[in-house]
Order: structure tokens, then sequence, then C-alpha cells
């Protein structure tokens, strides 16, 4: 059988996996350090998820607040992600960030602009100050578009040099990738389909970028894309790699509720950085009684204070509307959860009442336009309803912070963005994704080139394993006993909805394991019917089988996990524990099953441990980093005085 | 709240295909991408179909209901009355691959030939100042989704097919009027590119595409009309050649639409009264020849005019700026139809007799 499918291969010296910010952005530094690169987009060019980011990009360009620098960013994003991030990743991406937004205009970004001509930065939920650069609330799509350009001004570049636009960099859109090749433990290249011919390709290239993005398709209710069904994270695990943080994923406290066909559609953070509030079906502005005490100092108690805030913010104190995402989400749930919910299952987020109509359309456009359209809802004259929505995963494929090299046993696999892990830690900040895409898609794209150079002989792709390859993704056609993709989809998202979902228990997650289980049997009986051009039945067929073995990581983490923080929840452990605080859990595929160990954090740098307060500190760390630190201190103190 | 529904969807590939019945369940609040979703877990596991955000955003759902191109996740199932058949076709401009899933691989072409952002040489990342009042205009062209609505209502390739080599489309029209309009893009041919390379020209302005932008880009009034005012302006305004003709002065009559400062130039252009000719874009020797021996010498001769132009001194560039309703004429707005013949360029057999 194999012997009459026709394959046919390409040879690069960079395969980048994902179209979306990381991926291009990866992909614009290979070609630029004069790699020949390959882009593969499951979608088509440009409507990669990064469209659906409406905040901003994070950077501390200190435009609208000059208070602002790296440090501070460092230091609300370890915050954000309760002291479980990669340090490393932190302070690379705070530093970085600048550059990497500067750079998109030099590429023909139009960024909103300050008063004196400068790119315009807004506030937004665990940002200290203003730093969002941003456009309206399309801040992705001018993201996605910008490297789009710019990939296609490279390629103009080519044809004028080589005479073909795709002589360094190609884009295979409509491409999906179904496994990864090794020789020994080295990459060796990817096989994969094109959706619309349903024909096989074959990659041979000896450097792997993973930008796939996230994981959000396992629930019933997500802000994310047919796409995001954890492709990435399932190849690196095949591949020998490891994932960390699995348990961590961010439910985003407002997607929209009402009407049904649009539930889970991001509301963004903006609204209520602009003045919008959450109110209870009883008209009360319940957040004032949801501020944890680690964030006390900074929020607002009285409602006075915080409506001063917005035009005075350097003398008064944010108001808690803006407080971390997985905060916002928790007290959402039990406003519901009491029974002071609205009507669809959500609480009200109420803009119409507290700014002019003329100032909300001109601040949320494109918001105002979605809920218009789509909805008919106009959200200067009625609250919106809104509630948690499976939004982003913290954790990812395990790399190196500087090269974002993946870990494990395997070389030339290299992952940024999303489908990454580390950065984040427990919760991901507002803004710090797509600023999170071009720092580390730059080094990962960087680094794939020079491992590619520094190679002496080229990985050999094995016949034996394309055979296999085919041979896995043709089988759902060929079986017509099995269930349908579309049944076994809804049954998964069921169980990770329901017992693997924003607020968990013990008992719960042990029962999805079970249940995912037995899942496994059935999606490995899986067929579809039709034939292989363009088939969406198919394709979920075969994408199944990596969102299967994703949850399984994040179900086994997070009944291990047994402590709530950031976007990890246990109603029988609701405390954060400084000893958990100490602790990756890193998922690894042991022959079919997962294996799940433990693993120590690295120890933060003393200058970077230094920005922070004592007191702040004595939340997150245990007694014995805490005597650490104080030590740290005191040497510091003595080398001082003398 | 959920009630069965029928639709018509073609179903087929590039050898052929019809439109196949369907009854499915349809409820409160859906869009037709909800309806397609369904039918794909239910009766058409195979039903292909592009989606993404299903919010509008990423412009993948592209196709036609009921006839009219529309975003499949922005139609809503409320527009339709309870017993209307919804029927749902593919782009018809582009070639089908399968279903509902055609080959837009004309606009990537494009895409890929229109001149990139030329950033300035000498300023460095982070020094780019630019103003808010003068990104807008081209951000509003940066919010296009690409779900190349706009390329599919396009008569000039939407029933000629061969027009599709010379002719970009209107996505790629407001890229070069966004390029245009850029602050800092250091190429200042984006508009002579745009007739040029692009064909421009071919555009008749009938505004099918700003009707179906689900983003409410102007792309007419806002992109192509601009960039055809002034690529008039400079090459091929007919007022300055025919001028050029009729004075046989090596001088430019007052009529650049940008440099004419006439006071109120709307009642002075009414008074005086126009002077048009198509002769005048003729890329045709003979043409012109036969135009100017048909003209006669004797008539009063009109003044050129200028078109209406705001308190600054340039053209409205929106319909919601200018004092009239529907955009200028590219006649003048100043002229009606039918033309006095006495302002025609056009000899009469007779004509010579009467003088």
């Amino acid at each position: 059988m194999t012997t009459t499918t026709r394959i046919e291969r390409h040879h690069y010296d960079v395969v980048v996996i994902g179209a979306g910010g990381a991926g291009l952005r990866a992909a614009i530094e290979a070609r630029l350090a004069g790699k020949k690169t390959a882009i593969i987009s499951k979608s088509l060019f440009g409507k990669a998820h990064t469209v659906m980011a409406e905040g901003g990009a994070a950077a501390a360009m200190g435009n609208v607040n000059s208070r602002d620098s790296w440090q501070v960013h460092f230091r609300d994003t370890m915050r954000g992600g309760k002291f479980l991030n990669n340090f490393r990743m932190a302070e690379l991406h705070a530093k970085e960030s600048p550059q990497r937004i500067w750079e998109l205009e030099t590429y023909g970004a139009l960024f909103d602009r300050t008063k004196d001509g400068k790119i315009s930065q807004r506030n937004f939920g665990g940002h200290e100050y203003p730093r969002l650069a941003h456009v309206g609330d399309r801040t992705g799509l001018e993201l996605i578009r910008t490297l789009q350009q710019k990939i296609v001004s490279l390629q103009q570049e080519d044809k004028r040099e080589f005479g073909s636009y795709d002589a360094r960099i190609r884009v295979f859109s409509e491409t999906t990738i179904t496994e990864l090749l090794l020789d020994g433990d080295r990459v060796a290249g990817a096989f994969g389909y094109y959706r619309e011919s349903g024909e096989f390709i074959l990659f041979e290239a000896p450097a792997v970028v993973l930008a796939t993005g996230g994981v959000g398709r396992s629930y019933k209710v997500t802000s994310n894309s047919w796409e995001y069904t954890g492709d990435g994270h399932a190849l690196a695990l095949r591949a020998g790699a490891t994932l960390i943080n699995m348990e961590f994923l961010q439910f985003h406290p407002t997607g929209m509720v009402w009407p049904p066909s649009v539930k889970g559609i991001l509301v963004t953070e903006s609204v209520r950085g602009d003045g919008g509030v959450l109110k209870n079906s009883e008209g009360k502005r319940f957040m004032f009684d949801y501020v944890p005490d680690v964030f006390r100092k900074q929020y607002a108690e009285t409602e006075e204070e915080a409506d001063r805030w917005y035009t005075d913010p350097d003398n008064n104190r944010r108001p808690p509307e803006l407080l971390p995402r997985d905060e916002v989400a928790r007290a959402i749930n039990s406003e519901v959860k009491a029974g002071r919910g609205s009507p669809a299952g959500g609480v009200f987020l109420d803009i119409a009442s507290r700014r002019s109509a003329d100032e909300i359309r001109r601040r949320l456009p494109s918001m105002y336009h979605q809920f218009k359209e789509l909805a008919d809802v106009d959200i200067t004259a009625e609250p919106m309803e809104v509630g948690p929505t499976c939004h982003y995963v913290m954790g990812g494929v395990e790399v190196d912070p500087d090269s974002g090299a993946a870990f494990g046993h395997v070389r030339g696999l290299f992952a940024a963005g999303e489908v990454s892990g580390g950065m984040h830690g427990s919760n991901r900040l507002g803004g710090n994704s797509l600023s999170d895409l071009l720092v580390f898609g730059k080094r990962a794209g960087g680094h794939a080139a020079s491992y590619a150079d520094g190679l002496s002989a080229r990985p050999k792709v094995a016949v034996d394993a394309v055979e296999a390859a085919v041979e896995t993704a043709l089988a759902p056609l060929q079986r017509d006993t099995g269930e349908s993709p579309y049944t076994l989809q809804q049954d998964l998202q069921a169980v990770m909805g329901d017992l693997v979902g924003i607020i968990r228990r013990e008992g719960e997650l042990a029962d999805a394991l079970v249940r995912l289980a037995e899942l496994r049997e059935r999606v490995a009986k899986v067929s579809a019917a039709g034939g292989r051009r363009y088939n969406p039945g198919w394709h979920l067929a075969l994408d199944l089988r990596n969102m299967l073995v994703v949850s399984e990581c994040t179900a086994k983490a997070a009944l291990e996990r047994q402590e709530s923080r950031g976007g990890h929840t246990r109603e029988d452990y609701p405390a954060m524990e400084p000893k958990w605080r100490q602790v990756n859990l890193v998922c690894s595929l042991d022959g079919d099953s997962v294996r799940l160990t433990r693993k120590p954090l690295p120890k933060m740098r003393a200058e970077l441990i230094g920005l922070f307060d004592r007191a702040e500190l004595a939340k997150y760390l245990t007694d014995e980093e805490l005597a650490d630190f104080d030590a740290s201190v005191a040497d510091a103190g003595e080398a001082d005085n003398r | 709240m959920s009630a069965k529904r029928q639709f018509r969807i073609w179903r087929g590939d590039e050898t052929g295909g019809d439109l196949q019945d369907y009854m499915v369940e349809v409820n409160e609040g859906e869009v037709v991408l909800d309806v397609i979703h369904r039918l794909q877990a239910t009766d058409a596991p195979d039903l292909a179909c592009r989606w993404n955000c299903k919010a509008g955003k990423c412009g993948s759902c592209s196709m036609e209901i009921n006839g009219k191109p529309r975003l499949g996740c922005m139609t809503r199932m409320s527009t339709f009355g309870d017993d209307e058949t919804v029927t749902v076709t593919p782009l018809r401009t582009f070639p089908v691959i399968r279903d509902l899933v055609t080959d837009v691989s004309f606009n990537y072409e494009k895409a890929r030939e229109t001149p990139a952002f030329a950033p300035p040489a000498d300023v460095a990342p982070g020094d780019y100042r630019m103003q808010q009042v003068d990104v807008e205009r081209s951000q509003e062209f940066r919010k296009c989704i690409e779900c190349f609505l706009c390329q599919n209502v396009c008569h000039v390739i939407r029933d000629h097919e061969e027009n599709k080599q010379a002719f970009s489309g209107p996505r790629y029209f407001i890229r070069a009027a966004e390029l245009d309009m850029h602050p800092l893009d250091s190429r200042t041919d984006r508009k002579e590119y745009a007739q040029a390379e692009q064909g421009l020209g071919f555009c008749n302005i009938t505004k099918c595409c700003t009707e179906v932008c689900p983003e409410h880009i102007k792309i007419t009034d806002n992109g192509i009309i601009p960039m055809k005012e002034r690529v008039v302006d400079r090459r091929y305004d007919p007022l300055v050649w025919l001028g050029s003709k009729i004075f046989r002065r090596g001088e430019t009559p007052q009529t650049s639409v940008t440099t004419a400062r006439q006071g109120s130039a709307t009642s002075s252009g009414a008074t005086r009264g126009g002077l048009h000719s198509h002769a005048g874009g003729s890329h045709d020797q003979r043409a012109e020849a036969q135009a100017q021996a048909g003209v006669n010498w004797d008539r009063e001769v009109p003044h050129p005019t200028a078109p209406a132009v705001d308190d600054r001194g340039r053209l409205p560039l929106t319909e919601l700026t200018f004092d009239r309703a529907a955009a200028p004429s590219p006649f003048g707005d100043d002229v009606s139809f039918p033309l006095p013949p006495e302002h025609l360029n056009f000899a009469h057999p007779d004509q010579d007799d009467k003088h």
C-alpha cells in the first residue's frame, strides 16, 4: 500500500511549524540568518490565532509613564505567574520586548500614538504602568499582518536575487504536520499532509521550530480556534521532549456567555482598563470583596478611589477589576455559584453606564463592532454578559530559556510562543503573550539556524518511519467501524470541561483519567467518512490523538499538584503552598503512556530576587528560601560596607 | 428554542457538483457557521468549509449565502425568515477546491507582487515618530481581515477571468493606499504603481467592494478614489490634457485638485460649467487625433474647473465629511447629462455648414 502512496519531498535548513506570531518571527530570523526556511501553516497564511489577541503587546518602553523599566515588567510578570515562572525567560522577555516592538515599526506596523508621536501604551491587568503597545483593540491582527508582510518583503528580496519568491522562505499553507522524524536523538524532518488535496508531504530538515500554539479545543467553552489541538505539545512528546506546567490553563475571566453561538469569545480586558466594571445580578460591584491579601496594597478599597485612578493613577490605587485574570475568573465563578449570576450563567460587565457612547466607540471599536454584529448587543447602551472561558495554556514544551531548544532526549527541536512552557509560570499576564511570541520567536529561529550551521552531517530520515507515518495518517479513512471524530471530540470536551475545568477536585481528576483512558481506546479506532481531499472529518480524526495525550498530561499534573496557584485551582487545596513553588511537574512519554516527574525550579539570581520586597517574597517562598534570601542581602550589605 | 430549517449547500469539486438539501436543527442566537458545524457533526462529516476564529476577526469563513458574499460566522440565522431556505455556495470568483472551499491563491500572488513597506533609511528602530491623526488613515486599511469578499464581488474579475492577470483588486488597492498614506514609507510611487502595475484604471467605482466589507472599510471612498484622483492629478487629468491642447500653451491650467484655491470652489464651478472628455484619458493615438480634429474651435469653451474642496483645500475623502450624498461623480459634480452638444468633441458632418 505504502509503495503506491505519492509523497512530495522537500529539503530545508529550518522548518517552522506554525504560522502565528512566534512561527513567523522565528522564520524571519532563520531566513535573515541565511537559512532555507519553510513555514507550515495549518490554515491560510495570515489567519493564525494570533489575530484574536486584542489588548496589546507588553513592553517596558516607558512612553506613557517614564518610570517603567524592564525591572518593573519582570517583577509584574513573576508576580502574575506566582513566582513559578522560569526567571530567566521572564528576564529576557522584559529586557528584549521593547526592541522587538520597535522592530515591528520598521516592518511597517502602525501602532496607536502618544501626543508626542511615540507608540501609545495602555493599562492592563497585572501591569504596574501603562505598558501595552496597541492598535485599537486589534493588536494581534496588526502583529500578524506586519510579520506576514515582512515575510513577503523578504520573498521580494529573494525574487530579485534568485528569481523566485520561494528561493529561501516558503509558506506551506493549509498543511498539517502529523509526525516529527528522528535520526537517533536528532530531528531529521517532519511528515504531514496538504489539507486541500490530502497528498502527503515530507520535509527533510535538521532543525524544527514548534510554534503551534495551545490546546483549547479540548474544552467546550473556549476562545480558541479549531487549530488549537495541542499538535506541537504532542509532536514534542512523541519526539522525546518534555512538557512542563501542563496543569496551568488560563481561563479568561470575561468571555461572552450570550448568545450561545459566540459563547467563549473574549471581551478584552481593556474594557475594564477603560472603565468597565463587573456587577452581579443584584447590581453590586463585587470585585472589592475578592482582593487577595498579596494584592491588597496595590488595589483601591473604595469605589471612589478606584474611579479616581482612571484619571489620576499616580495618587490612587487601581480598581480591583484590574486584578490578574485568575483572580477575576475565580471571583466571577464564586458569584455565579452563590446564585448572583446573570440569566445566561455569567455576570454583567458594564461600561455603558460609565463612559459616553462616543468614547466607547472610539476606544473599543472592534469590541463595539463585534457585539453589535454577532449578538446585536449595543455595548454603549447595555451591559454585557460575561464568564470564564478557556483561553491559554501556560504549560508547554520545556525549553532552554536562552535558545528555545527543547529539553528531554531530542536535539534540533525548538519551541516558541504558547507551545513552550515556563515563561508565564502559573498564570500569564494579559499582553505578555504577544511580546513573548516576538522575543522567543526570534530567539528560537536564530538558535535553530545556528544549530543547523553547527551540524557536520545532516540527519537522515528513515524510510520505515515515513511508512509508519503514512499508515497512521490513512488509518481513519480505511476503517468504517469506528466512531465519528466529532462525537469523540465532544466527549473529550465534556470530560475536560466538567472534570478538569476551572475549579478542580481530586475525585473528579481521578475520574477524568479513567475516562481519558477509555477515550484513548475509542480514538484509536476512530473512522472518518469520505476521501482525502479537504476532508475536515479526517483532519479532526488525526488531531484527536494529540488532544488526547495533551489532556492526559493536564489531568495528571492537575491531580498531582496539591495546591491552588494561578491557572490551577483545587477546591480541596485552596491555598498557595510555598513548597509547591519549588516544583515543576514534567510530563514525558513512556511508550504510549504519560509519565509525570517532579523537577526543582532553577534558583533565581541574587540581583533579580533583590528586586522584590522581603514582605512580598514572604508570601511565596519557604522559610529556608527566605533565610537564604536574608543571608544574600546581608552578604551584599557587608560587601558594600567593606 | 430550536427548530428544523431547510439548507441548500453546494457540494462538489472542480469537476462539478450541485446543491444538496439538508434539514438541520437551528437554535436561537446561532449563525450560519454554527449550522454548518452541526451538519459536519451529523449528516455531512466531510463537508469542507474554512473557519478559524468564529468571531469575524480572521476572515476565513467567506462564502455566498443566498447569493450574497458574507462571513458565515457573522451571518445570524435570525436575519432569515422562519421558513426561508438558506442557500450556501462557495465564492464564485475563485476556483472551487471542494464544497465551500475555494482556491484563493490569486490573492496571495497579488500580495507578493505589491511592493512592501520601505522603511526610512535614516530613522533607527525606536525613533519612529508619527501623529495619531496621520496614522489613522492607514490604520483604517490595516483593519482588513483578508476575507477576500471584496475581491470576490469585484466585477472586473468576477465576470472576466482574463482580467486577473493585470488586475490586483480592491484588497491590494487599499494596501497600496495604506502605504501611500503611511507617514514614514519612503517610496513615493505608490499611486503610479497602482495605476501602472495593479490595474487601478480598470476599477469603475461601482462600490460593490465597500458594500460587502465586513470591517466596513470605505474601500472606494477612502482608498481607491483618492488613489485615482491623485494619479489623475499627476498624469492623466483630462482637463490638463485638453486644456493644453485647446489653449496651445505649455503651461498647466489651474486644475490641479491639490493646488486649487478658489474660495468657494463649488459655487464657482456651478456658474462656469464644466468641460469633460473621455478622449483625454485615451492611449490610442488615432482616437486622440480624431477627437482633436472634431473639436469645434469656434464654440465658446468653458473654463476648466477644479472639483469641490473642503476648508483645508483638500478633496473630501469620505461621504461623511462631504456636503452631498454619494461619492463625487468621476465626471465632476457640476456636470449633468446629457452634455450640451456644443461641449462634445465631435465633428458633425454638417457642422461647418452651420458656422
